[in-house]
């Protein structure tokens, strides 16, 4: 009996998630008594996770598992599961984690929780609190079932150091052949994604053209964010799809959001709701962002921005 | 080429969400039902199959009869048939539980469902009748084409996104992207004639029990106001971000 926590990694290094969902499966290890075991796929130093708890990494160096496929990582899990006689498995929300989590649930007839926010209230009955109804509302969700899964929302825990001596092990799963097979990858390596980042610089219709964006990328290179926008935004091909947040976009649990020229339509704010705090910057002061930001400007864009770059310019040069 | 696309009833967007009988459960008074977004999509996807490439496509619900509607809307739009699957969708597992029973009665060759529905967001559904079916399995798909027995989907990944290859029978966990929102569509007055001759076929569940039950919700505490900032006190901005928010 253990917590098993799925750390995920990118080219053999941790994601910053895999530290949180660690710090996560301590927590929970705590509550029940028991120890946390980390599966590692393809990293080449895992011992970070010592910092968070984990008290046994079982390191997993497997050439099918090179990239990414959901079922095979799936079933890495699934045996390590097993081999560890996990009670509770914990995964993040990355997009990966998302995708494999379902199979998993399957694999091993367990309930699955996703977007789970906080340490479970109760282990028994085992509860745990979710966002749902697209962050308009929370549910306490009892999963009953032997074996749980949880899936930790990004930014919502927190990293949460312990130090613990971690033993390492090689772990040889058995995988079989993905009938998913990769062609190519298009991804911008030299930018911080949406859900990695801890801060998120987005912007609306109220820029005018694309050719407005250069404050944009530059305030958010200044806070070393990543760069958002609205769905009018994407729709009129100003900026690329991957950067649409909102219901129908991608999801936004950052720490901090600066919606600029952003008049706050109810599917974008469900979508960003789950960002701690919220500036917004935009010249009517009757837009419904305001209604939901901690911050707010009522100005010009074209104005703010770069005297805000100039200011938190020199704010992170004091630093 | 049989294509079966999993319709969520959900709350319209724009629906003030609420609780009864002591926060236990969704309130559905003066809720207006939609066919949730990401499966709109896969289902516009799925026409464009049905016209370029001759797909038959049948669309399920799990649900009670207060769902009809929504499968009629999806009928409406061009779906050939609807099959309710009659019970209360409980939990994500319990339904894609039912619905892979659906697909494994039906031999359907590609099947599409939302990444996610916006009611419960669990986004399990898709990757669970996947497993239970042993199909494969795209999430987050942005684009599929399909020539024969394969298929090539693009999928949406953190940061960018890939182009995958892959085969019969297949799920697909769908959103914006399969199609764009120009291209949903609005039923006409003709095709909701037609849906209402259209057959909709309703099937008992199998035994599946929920594995995870909803205990209680909470609403989001109410948000103070806006601290406004004048825009010729930067600074105060960033004060108040570094030392209030303790965000910067």
């Amino acid at each position: 009996m253990s917590v098993l926590v799925y750390t995920e990694s990118e080219q053999g290094t941790f994601k910053k998630t895999a530290l949180e969902v660690a710090s996560y499966a301590k927590a929970v290890a705590n509550q029940l008594g028991t120890t946390v075991t980390a599966l590692a796929i393809n990293v080449s130093d895992a011992t970070s996770l010592g910092n968070y708890g984990v008290d046994k990494v079982l390191n997993v160096s497997n050439t099918q598992l090179e990239s990414f496929n959901a079922s095979g990582y799936a079933e890495a899990i699934k045996q390590a599961a097993e081999k560890e006689a996990a009670q509770v498995i914990v995964v993040s929300s990355s997009a990966d984690s998302k995708y494999l989590a379902p199979l998993l649930a399957v694999g091993l007839n367990a309930g699955y929780a996703s977007n789970v926010i906080e340490a479970p209230t109760s282990t028994s009955p085992f509860t745990v609190k979710r966002t749902a109804f697209t962050n308009k509302a929370f549910e306490m969700s009892q999963i009953n079932t032997d074996v749980k899964i949880i899936g930790v929302s990004n930014n919502s825990f927190g990293l949460v150091e312990n130090s613990s001596n971690a033993s390492a092990e090689d772990f040889s799963p058995s995988i079989s052949d993905s009938g998913v097979t990769v062609e190519s990858v298009d991804k911008a390596t030299d930018k911080v994604t949406i859900a990695d980042a801890e801060i998120v610089v987005s912007a609306g219709r109220g820029l005018k053209g694309p050719e407005n964006w250069g404050m944009v990328e530059e305030l958010a290179d200044v806070l070393g964010a990543a760069t958002a926008c609205s769905k009018p935004v994407s729709d009129l091909g100003w900026r690329p799809h991957s950067e649409h947040v909102g219901q129908t976009g991608k999801p936004v649990a950052s720490n901090l959001y600066i919606a600029i020229g952003i008049s706050g339509a109810i599917q974008h704010l469900a979508g960003i709701n789950a960002s701690k705090v919220k500036v917004v910057i935009n010249t009517d002061a009757e837009a419904p962002f305001f209604k939901a930001a901690d911050y707010g400007i009522v100005g010009d864009a074209f104005e703010v921005v770069p005297k805000l770059i100039e200011k938190l310019k020199a704010f992170k040069a004091q630093q | 080429m049989k294509i079966l696309v999993c319709i969520s009833h959900v709350p319209d967007t724009t629906s003030k969400i609420n609780f009864s009988e002591g926060d236990t459960k969704f309130d559905t008074n003066g809720v207006q039902f939609v066919i949730n977004p990401n499966d709109e999509f896969g289902l516009t996807r799925a026409m464009w199959f049905k016209e370029k490439q001759g797909a038959n496509v049948t669309v399920v619900n799990v649900g009670t009869a207060d769902t009809e509607p929504t499968l009629r809307k999806a009928l409406a739009i061009g779906a050939d048939a609807a099959i309710r699957v009659n019970t209360v969708a409980s939990d994500g597992f319990s339904v894609a539980k039912q619905l892979a029973n659906v697909v494994k009665d039906g031999a359907y060759d590609l099947v599409i469902a939302g990444r996610e529905s916006i009611d419960y967001n669990g986004g399990m559904v898709p990757g669970m009748i996947a497993g239970l079916t042993s199909a494969n399995f795209v999430n987050n798909c942005i684009g599929l084409e399909v020539d024969g027995t394969s298929a090539k989907a693009v999928r949406e990944i953190d940061g960018g996104k890939e182009t995958v290859s892959t085969s019969f029978p297949l799920v697909i966990g769908g959103q914006k992207g399969l199609v764009e929102e120009s291209d949903l569509r609005i039923p006409n007055m003709r095709g909701i004639m037609m849906a209402r001759k259209k057959p909709l076929t309703v099937v008992e569940p199998i035994d599946a029990s929920a594995e995870t039950t909803s205990v209680k919700f909470e609403k989001p505490a109410p948000k103070g106001a806006v601290k406004l900032v004048s825009t010729d006190n930067l600074d105060e901005l960033v004060d108040l971000l570094h030392n209030e928010a303790k965000v910067i």
